[in-house]
């Protein structure tokens, strides 16, 4: 399979400590890539490296044959889009404005969304279950919701790849357990990379065909999330003693805490 | 092609018809303006004045021609740039309060033009340019102030322009107060905005100005809709971040700075207008900054001729009617809308 993105031997530091230290890490269609990791270890850091925001120190990022650092911005968005974990809307747009906004890359200066960024926008919406809000305000809806257009804004840049912070962080038991059925898919379905960070151990163990786990900026263990989520490996990151076992429903590990 | 059933939500048709509605009717109220003021004007001269028949000594000739006409022009004008200044403002600090006057912007403007004027420089370049720098110096002064640890916070930029502000407010009081000079002492009624000095030789500069500085706002409009849900955010969806708030600071900066030069300081029109035009078309600045700046130029017209009207035969500076209607309108703001932009 193709990667998508490629980081080769990527360190990221703002001031003295480095916050990524030789991160080697691809992405590929169709796949969920999971991060792991405690609060600090360079999770939310490594996502804003792949998608540009930050540029590394030393090592690259590569998308295709290209340097991240060096493509023009609209390029980047039309293959990379990102659900970041904050987001305020300062005035009051409507949901589908908010999606069409997604169509930002894909369209000139001065020119107006047409037909096709139309239906787009629309497919999102219908493909993140949100057809229903397109005409309320972004400040009325829910926070499930408005995770849910921020996805059918990302959908809307049509990338390649997603990149996810913390989807989850402040929802529900079953909004949670819906996004996540949502981000599988829709990875399946357009054959698009998601990488995924969040503190969801069970719910990254079912849906993530891969997983990475970081600690101190460092990525300690990779493969799959029966390979990676052993208790000695969860006690060495996390620093909490735990039992795994499987989750006689889903067959994917299920971790509990020992005390 | 799939039928699409949603209503677009703004398509170039749209913008074009308000603007050309807009337009209309600040034809309308800029000519009713004509009419209005302390001496009598009668209709009839002014039909003369279009068809040629008015004779040239007629003083209705003078009044309409070289009084009242560079003035509703100079209002127009001035309305426009503050209140696109807001709607611009407001979108890169992400910040429903932003206005020029209220951030300092106007007063580091009209400081640089006092300096200027005091320095014996002409009114043609030399005061603009200073004004210009002044606008400048201010927008730096509350980016890096009022951004810096605390973010984008509503009430650390807020808090930063009052202060600059007052700081800019007590330099030129003391320049007038210790100057001899005539000219200075004309500037006290200048600080509450004046447009009565209006002559047509500065608009020629202020129009054109003003006309390149819109299409190159109005070029970045798609850009401000995103920047209003933050900077990481927009440039992740493909805005060139930097360049953009460069362009349109430097652009409005050199905007505000040329209006205030010749205005003084008028408050409040670029945060009524954009509120306004938000509240009756939406956030979308493809369509907020045709509306808000044509609004502006409606609003501070009538403003105006109430400002000459008012207490006939004296006159007001225009600043204090639309500080009048602009600050209750700032605290109305603040209590209904205040918790919805304190902080996600």
């Amino acid at each position: 399979m193709e990667p998508i993105l490629i980081l080769k031997k990527v360190s990221f530091r703002y001031g003295d400590p480095w916050i990524l230290k030789d991160v080697d890490l691809r992405t590929y269609e169709g796949e969920i890539l999971g991060v792991l990791g405690p609060n600090g270890s360079g999770k939310s850091t490594l996502l804003k490296v792949m998608d540009g925001v930050l540029v590394p120190g030393q090592g690259e990022v590569l998308l295709g044959d290209r340097s991240l650092a060096s493509m023009p911005r609209t390029d980047v968005a039309r293959q990379i889009a990102m659900v970041a974990q904050e987001n305020f809307f300062r005035f009051a747009f409507s949901v589908l404005e908010v999606v069409l906004m997604g169509r930002f890359p894909h369209l000139k200066r001065l020119q107006f969304e047409a037909d096709k960024d139309m239906e787009i926008a629309l497919g999102a919406l219908r493909a993140t279950h949100s057809s229903h809000l397109s005409q309320r305000s972004i400040h009325e809806i829910s926070g499930g919701e408005k995770q849910r257009v921020l996805m059918a804004r990302a959908l809307a840049q049509e990338p390649r790849l997603v990149l996810l912070d913390e989807p989850t962080s402040f929802l529900d038991l079953k909004h949670k357990r819906d996004v996540f059925r949502l981000i599988s898919s829709l990875s399946r379905e357009r054959k698009l990379g998601v990488v995924l960070v969040s503190h969801d151990l069970d719910l990254i163990a079912q849906y993530c065909h891969r997983i990475v786990m970081m600690k101190e900026g460092v990525i300690l263990h990779g493969g799959s999330p029966e390979e990676v989520l052993t208790p000695d490996n969860i006690e060495e990151v996390y620093e909490c003693p735990v039992m795994v076992d499987t989750n006689p429903a889903t067959g994917k590990p299920r971790i509990s805490m020992r005390s | 092609m799939a039928e699409i059933k949603e209503k677009y939500p703004l398509t170039l048709s749209r913008v074009i018809w308000v603007s050309v509605i807009l337009g209309l009717c600040l034809l309308i109220v800029a000519t009713a303006s004509l009419f209005i003021g302390t001496a009598d004007v009668s209709l009839s001269k002014l039909v003369g004045l279009v068809t040629g028949t008015l004779s040239p000594e007629d003083p209705a000739r003078l009044i309409l021609l070289k009084i009242r006409l560079p003035r509703i022009a100079l209002a127009g004008m001035v309305g426009f740039s503050l209140s696109l200044g807001g709607v611009v403002f407001q979108a890169l600090l992400r910040n429903p309060l932003a206005d020029p006057f209220i951030l300092g912007v106007s007063s580091g403007a009209a400081f640089g033009a006092i300096l200027g004027i005091f320095l014996g420089f002409t009114f043609t370049l030399g005061v603009p340019s200073l004004s210009f720098a002044g606008a400048l110096i201010t927008v730096y002064l509350v980016l890096a102030i009022g951004t810096r640890r605390m973010g984008m916070e509503s009430s650390s930029i807020l808090l930063t322009g009052v202060i600059i502000n007052a700081f800019f407010t007590a330099i030129i009081m003391f320049f007038i107060s210790t100057s001899g000079d005539s000219r200075l002492h004309a500037m006290l009624y200048w600080l509450y905005g004046d447009l009565s000095q209006s002559r047509l030789g500065p608009l020629a500069i202020l129009v054109p100005v003003v006309a390149v500085a819109s299409a190159v706002l109005y070029r970045y409009s798609r850009d401000l809709n995103l920047l209003t849900a933050g900077e990481e955010n927009a440039f992740q969806m493909g805005v060139d971040v930097e360049k953009t708030k460069m362009i349109c600071l430097l652009t409005v900066s050199l905007m505000i700075g040329l209006t205030v030069s010749l205005s003084g300081l008028i408050g409040f029109v670029g945060l009524i207008l954009p509120h306004l035009a938000r509240m009756a078309f939406g956030s979308d600045h493809r369509l907020l900054i045709p509306v808000a700046s044509l609004g502006g130029a409606i609003f501070l017209i009538a403003a105006d001729t109430l400002a000459r009207t008012i207490i006939s035969p004296s006159e007001l500076p225009v600043g204090v009617i639309t500080a009048f209607l602009g600050a209750p309108f700032f605290i109305f703001l603040l209590k209904t809308r205040g918790s919805q932009w304190s902080r996600s």
